[in-house]
This record gives C-alpha cells, sequence and structure tokens, in this order.
C-alpha cells in the first residue's frame, strides 16, 4: 500500500514524494529505543524554539535543568526523590494501559493513597509509639486500600454500567484534591494553617541520611525507603504481567478484547482488579510522598505526578523496569523545573515530549521512503 | 440569593461548555475523539486574554483564540488521521501540551490588570418576558446570544444538510464514504479544526466575559474534561448539549453563591457557618459529571444508541473493518 500526499495532477510538482510501506518484519530491538530517543531529542529542540519565542534561553534553560538535577551527588539523590512516586505511578499507568483501560485518575488515587497514609497518623488508627515497622507496614496498607478504592470506583461503573474511564478517573482527581483540603484546612489543621501537625519520627520511611553514621557519604541525601518499594513493585508488575496468567490475560484483553472475551477471560472481573491494583500503586506514590518526603499532609503534595506517571508509562512502553529509568529523567525534570521561569515550562516540555513520543510510533510500524517522482 | 441572578450567571457560565461541547461533537461525530479540549481551552483563554491587552480589541482577541486552539488542534489531527496513533493517548498528549504552552506564553499575564471586556447588552422586549427575560436575555455578553443561536444551526447542520451528512457517514462508516466519493481524510481534518477553534471560542468566553482575567490551569478548571463527559450525555446531539451545559452553568453558580447568605430554606446555612463544608460544594459538578455520565450511559443502553461506530478508530484505505 502507498499513501501519497497529493494525487497526480498535471500541474508542476515537487520533484519527491513520502512513500510509506507497512513494516511486515518486526523491527529490531534497539531499534524502537533509538526512535524514542529522537524523539526526546525532536521535543527539546521544539521546546528550544518556544522557550526562545517565549522571550528565555533555551540554552542557559536546559544547561540549569541538567546542572540542577544531575551536578552533584545530594542533587542526584533529591532527583531520585522526585522520581520515586513517578516509578509508582509509572507503573500505575503501564498496568492499566496494558489493557487499554485508561486510568486518568492517577492524582487522584495519589492523593487520596497520602490521606488514607496521613489517617493512620492522624486521626489516628495507631497510637504515636508504635514501633517503626509496624506503623510504616499499616500505613503502606491504608495508603495503597484508599488508592485501590479509588481506583475501583471507575473500575466498577466501566465493568458494569460501560461508563467512559477516562471522565469518571479524571472527576475523581477533582474529588480527591477536595477531599484532601477538607481535612488540611477544617480537621488536622496545625495552628490554622493548611497543613497537618509534623507525624512521629517512627511513621517517617527510613533515609539514606539516617545511615550517615555508619556510612559518612550518604550524609543529608534525601533518597528514601520508597526506591527500594518502587524497585519491588516493578518486579511484581513485571511477573504479574510478563510471567502470570492474570497478566496475560490482562495483555490479550488488551490486544484483543474479542479474542479474549471468547476463550472465556472475564472482561468485568479484569477491569475492576486492574483498576484496583492500578490505583493502589498510585496510592502507594501517595503514602510513600507523605512518609518519606513532607512527613505531614498538604496541599502542595504533587506537582503533577499523575499526569507525568502517564508519560513516563508510554516512554517506557509499557515496560515496568523501562519505566524506573524514565521517571529518573522526569523527576530530574520536575527537580529543576521548580527555579526555573517561566514556571510552566518542565509542564510544556512534558507535553511536547509525549506529542512527539505518540508521532513517532509511526516510524516503528510503516516504513518512510523519500521517493524521486517518476512519470507515470 | 436570588434564584433569578444565579440562573443569569449560571446561562453565562454554561456557554463555556456549551461552545466547548459542541466543538467536541463535530470532531466526534467525524470519527476523531479529541481529548485535548482542556488543553486547547487554556490557549484560547490565554490567547485572547494576550492578545486582547495588547490590541485593546477583544474581537481580535477572540478571533485569535479561535486560530490558537484550531491550530493546537491540528497537532491531535495529524497523529490521530494521518499518522493513525491512538487518538486517546494523542489527544492527551494535546491536552498537556496545550496547558504547558499556556503556562509558558501566559507568564506573568495573571498580574497584568484589566482589558476591555466584550460587551454585555439587554434585549429590547425578550428582555421584558417574565423570568425568562432576565435570566436569558439581560445584561448577556454577546457569546451568550451568539451561543443561543448556534446551537440550533448546529442540530440542523449536522441533521439536516447535505455536508452535515457527510459528517456523519464519515464517522459512521468511513468506507462506504470514502466510496461515495467523500474524501474522509479532508473531512476528519477539518472537523478537529472546526472543534479546536470552538474549543478556543470557549476559552475566550472564560477570559473575555465570564469570569475576566487569567488565572493559568485554574482558567478552565476541568471544564474542558466535563466538555468530553457532557458530549456523552448528549448523545452526540446539540440540543442535548444546551441543555446540559446551562444546567452544568447554573449548577457553578448556586455552588458559589449559595455560601453567601446566612440563612438557607429556614435554617442557619451551613456553607456560611463552616465555611470549609465549601470543598464538599467543590465536589458537586465533578461528581455530578461522573452521576451524569451513567444516567447516559444507562440511556444510551437502553435505547441501544451510542456513540458514532468509527469513534477512536483511525481510516486506512484500503483495510478491513469499519
Amino acid at each position: 500500500m502507498t499513501i501519497s500526499p497529493s494525487k497526480s495532477t498535471s500541474r508542476l510538482r515537487f520533484p519527491f514524494r513520502v512513500q510509506l510501506e507497512p513494516r511486515l518484519a518486526n523491527v529490531p530491538r534497539w531499534f524502537p529505543t533509538l526512535v524514542s530517543v529522537g524523539a526526546i531529542v525532536v521535543a527539546l529542540l521544539i521546546g528550544a524554539v518556544i522557550i526562545a519565542i517565549a522571550g528565555g534561553n533555551p540554552f542557559a534553560t536546559y544547561s540549569h535543568i541538567a546542572q540542577a538535577s544531575f551536578g552533584s551527588l545530594g542533587v542526584f539523590s533529591d532527583t531520585m526523590v522526585k522520581a520515586i512516586p513517578l516509578m509508582f505511578i509509572g507503573l500505575a499507568c503501564s498496568l492499566a494501559f496494558q489493557m487499554r483501560l485508561w486510568n486518568i485518575g492517577a492524582e487522584g488515587q495519589f492523593f487520596m493513597g497520602a490521606w488514607g497514609a496521613s489517617a493512620v497518623v492522624l486521626l489516628p488508627i495507631l497510637p504515636p509509639e508504635t514501633p517503626r515497622w509496624l506503623f510504616i507496614s499499616v500505613m503502606i496498607l491504608v495508603g495503597m486500600a484508599c488508592g485501590a478504592i479509588w481506583g475501583f470506583i471507575p473500575g466498577f461503573l466501566k465493568a458494569k454500567l460501560q461508563v467512559n474511564e477516562i471522565i469518571t478517573t479524571l472527576m475523581m482527581n477533582y474529588i480527591a484534591v477536595s477531599w484532601v483540603n477538607f481535612f488540611i484546612f477544617a480537621i488536622w489543621t496545625e495552628g490554622g494553617f493548611q497543613m497537618s501537625p509534623v507525624f512521629p519520627k517512627n511513621a517517617w520511611l527510613p533515609r539514606l541520611t539516617d545511615l550517615a553514621e555508619s556510612v559518612p557519604i550518604f550524609r543529608g541525601l534525601t533518597t528514601h525507603f520508597g526506591l527500594i518499594l518502587a524497585i519491588l513493585a516493578s518486579v511484581v508488575v513485571w511477573f504479574i504481567l510478563f510471567r502470570s496468567q492474570w497478566g496475560y490475560e490482562i495483555r490479550l484483553l488488551g490486544d484483543n478484547q474479542n479474542a479474549a472475551r471468547y476463550s472465556g477471560i472475564s472482561v468485568t472481573r479484569n477491569t475492576i482488579f486492574v483498576m484496583m491494583l492500578s490505583g493502589a500503586l498510585a496510592g502507594l506514590a501517595g503514602m510513600s510522598e507523605i512518609s518519606g518526603v513532607v512527613h505531614r499532609l498538604q496541599a502542595a503534595i504533587s506537582p503533577g505526578y499523575g499526569f507525568t506517571g502517564i508519560i513516563v508509562a508510554w516512554l517506557a512502553k509499557l515496560n515496568p523496569f523501562g519505566v524506573i529509568l524514565v521517571s529518573i529523567l522526569f523527576g530530574a525534570l520536575i527537580l529543576a523545573g521548580r527555579e526555573i521561569q517561566p514556571s510552566g515550562i518542565p509542564k510544556m516540555i512534558q507535553g511536547i515530549i509525549l506529542v512527539c513520543l505518540i508521532a513517532s510510533d509511526f516510524l516503528l510500524r510503516y516504513r518512510v521512503h523519500i521517493v524521486r517522482r517518476t512519470e507515470e | 440569593m436570588d434564584l433569578i441572578i444565579i440562573l443569569q450567571a449560571g446561562v453565562a457560565s454554561g456557554t463555556v461548555l456549551l461552545f466547548a461541547t459542541i466543538g467536541e461533537i463535530f470532531a466526534e461525530r467525524s470519527g476523531v475523539l479529541n481529548l485535548g479540549i482542556e488543553g486547547m481551552m487554556l490557549v484560547g483563554a490565554m490567547t485572547s486574554f494576550s492578545v486582547t491587552l495588547k490590541t485593546g480589541n477583544p474581537w481580535i482577541g477572540v478571533a485569535a483564540a479561535m486560530l490558537a486552539a484550531g491550530l493546537i488542534s491540528q497537532v491531535h489531527a495529524f497523529i490521530s488521521i494521518t499518522l493513525q496513533a491512538d487518538q486517546v493517548v494523542s489527544g492527551l498528549s494535546v491536552s498537556f501540551l496545550g496547558t504547558g504552552l499556556s503556562l509558558v506564553l501566559g507568564e506573568g499575564l495573571s498580574k497584568a490588570g484589566t482589558i476591555s471586556l466584550l460587551p454585555s447588552f439587554s434585549v429590547p422586549l425578550l428582555s421584558q418576558i417574565p423570568v425568562l427575560g432576565p435570566v436569558f436575555f439581560t445584561k448577556q455578553s454577546v457569546l451568550v446570544y451568539i451561543g443561543y443561536v448556534i446551537f440550533p444551526l448546529c442540530w440542523y447542520f449536522i441533521n439536516n444538510t447535505r455536508p452535515g451528512m457527510h459528517l456523519r457517514a464519515v464517522g459512521e462508516y468511513p468506507a462506504a464514504a470514502d466510496a461515495l466519493g467523500i474524501n474522509v481524510y479532508r473531512l476528519r481534518y477539518l472537523y478537529v479544526f472546526v472543534g479546536g477553534v470552538f474549543a478556543g471560542v470557549a476559552g475566550a468566553t472564560i477570559s473575555l466575559a465570564v469570569s475576566p482575567g487569567w488565572f493559568s490551569e485554574l482558567t478552565t478548571a476541568g471544564q474542558g474534561w466535563i466538555a468530553v463527559g457532557l458530549v456523552i450525555f448528549a448523545q452526540w446531539n446539540p440540543l442535548r448539549a444546551a441543555f446540559g451545559s446551562y444546567v452544568f452553568g447554573a449548577l457553578r453558580r448556586l455552588i458559589l453563591d449559595i455560601q453567601g447568605p446566612t440563612m438557607l430554606l429556614g435554617v442557619a446555612n451551613p456553607f456560611y457557618y463552616n465555611p470549609y463544608y465549601g470543598f464538599f460544594l467543590q465536589m458537586i459538578p465533578y461528581a455530578f459529571t461522573i452521576i451524569v455520565l451513567i444516567l447516559g450511559s444507562r440511556e444510551a443502553m437502553r435505547k441501544r444508541m451510542g456513540a458514532p461506530a468509527a469513534l477512536g478508530l483511525p481510516y486506512i484505505r484500503g483495510q478491513r473493518g469499519l
């Protein structure tokens, strides 16, 4: 099949034309990675042009991003801190997207996970002198459960009533933010400020700096135990997706829902369970952020992790291990983006990267030739 | 708290949703799901505000918003129609792109001061009708009146004209439309552009009429996504879309105004005495969108009606299927 943009006419034409051929053989393994890297480069170039139009200096902006996120061990540790929630949310999105379930609600599930973890301390579910291992385990469980509930509602509506999950998950985001705001303003406020009191130390996830006694180089490093949890989670998600029967069902449902249904796979059950697990992973992101970084519940806990996680999942081609690596890249962008003016630049670059990435998928499906026009 | 005033302001605020929803109906009727509305609305709102600030003429602002949002929509059109990428992801990416672009280019606009707004006026005679007059025809922005005219016209266009039939054919059965000599790709590009233009007007309606100014992402506060939900509730019909938009607009106003009075229905107003309950009020439009979607999908299942058959599917000439 060939598609030529302009049909043969008698007027003077451009001497070359684009000819497309669908790829029949599989592309080599390195090719998708190369295309993705190319897409990011193109996206950064486009971003540079826009930054220049907006009156900024693109070169200074980019070198600042690199400096402020990879320049020293200390800032790299901060980059990892920003990457940890992206890892969980990237995994959450990868899982749901494998089934072509569009969970856009990770942001809300993140907030509910943070709320649930906070509730353990503030409600309180456990007294402040609880041992650390128990405190953190319960916070993880409650945070995941709250995220899972937030995923269950859209999953149930999708499975039983065919309600579009894109809209419901998005709407649930706004509801979750209002819910958390109510608690930090009205219930758990500390002295009228829009934040809860600081959690007791045994509700904090261990950080590298806590080990500074025995390993001096770790002094001041904020990377926390959430990183280990995230890597564990990626192994679990990888195992579920690619080594278990459930994962096979999920991927088959994503590939061809009818074929899956005819072979006896339950769409209803899988939709609900996948949304719940996806929500639980995003909730775990909220828990780790609360317990590992801010140590209290407050409003500004997410610079849009839930949405960046979608891009992370897509860039990683829905591969759990890829998510871990890609998250570090976007963690850097978020970390450095805090000081960059205009403040919307990280968001814009993320948007451009996603646009270029999706456009570049075309190269994986078609072979593009530029051929000289011949007289037809 | 005067009900007439709430409804009057509700109609104005519903006009934003009306434009956005109608634009999305055009795109979806041609078979292209465009989730980029929120981003395109933000681009529209930012552009119209910025251009009006520079030129002093809000009409040039509206025109610029239409053009800017229309151009952004073509990114989605190119990726989803020509490159045949997944429309959901492409739409999401366009939404992120539009949001980011408007934040970068709109930097500093929130402190830019006041601009000349679009004119508001009352319609003679019509504004004298009891109840309807004050609600619909008194001191409304000119864009609100344009909204009244646009939605029946769009309904007529889609259902009763030849180009409207082509539009529906492309969205229901593109292969058949193609066989009849209708250029599927060109029409889809066109209607995605139309959708973008409408989203641009919706954005301009916010920043130049309903709640003037540029408040970064809070300018739209998720109304673009609500519009995507309303399209499903409206069953791709502009008349139902108008009904839904105005109801939603009134609801949004009611939530703002209900916190004002000390007494509500004869009892002490809890939202006045404890302003934190306002956070629950803020959830209502979003919760209501979910409820409306549930109702809409139940009705669609009962009547066996649904989305345009080819919605979300790229058309590849010569390939089997729709």
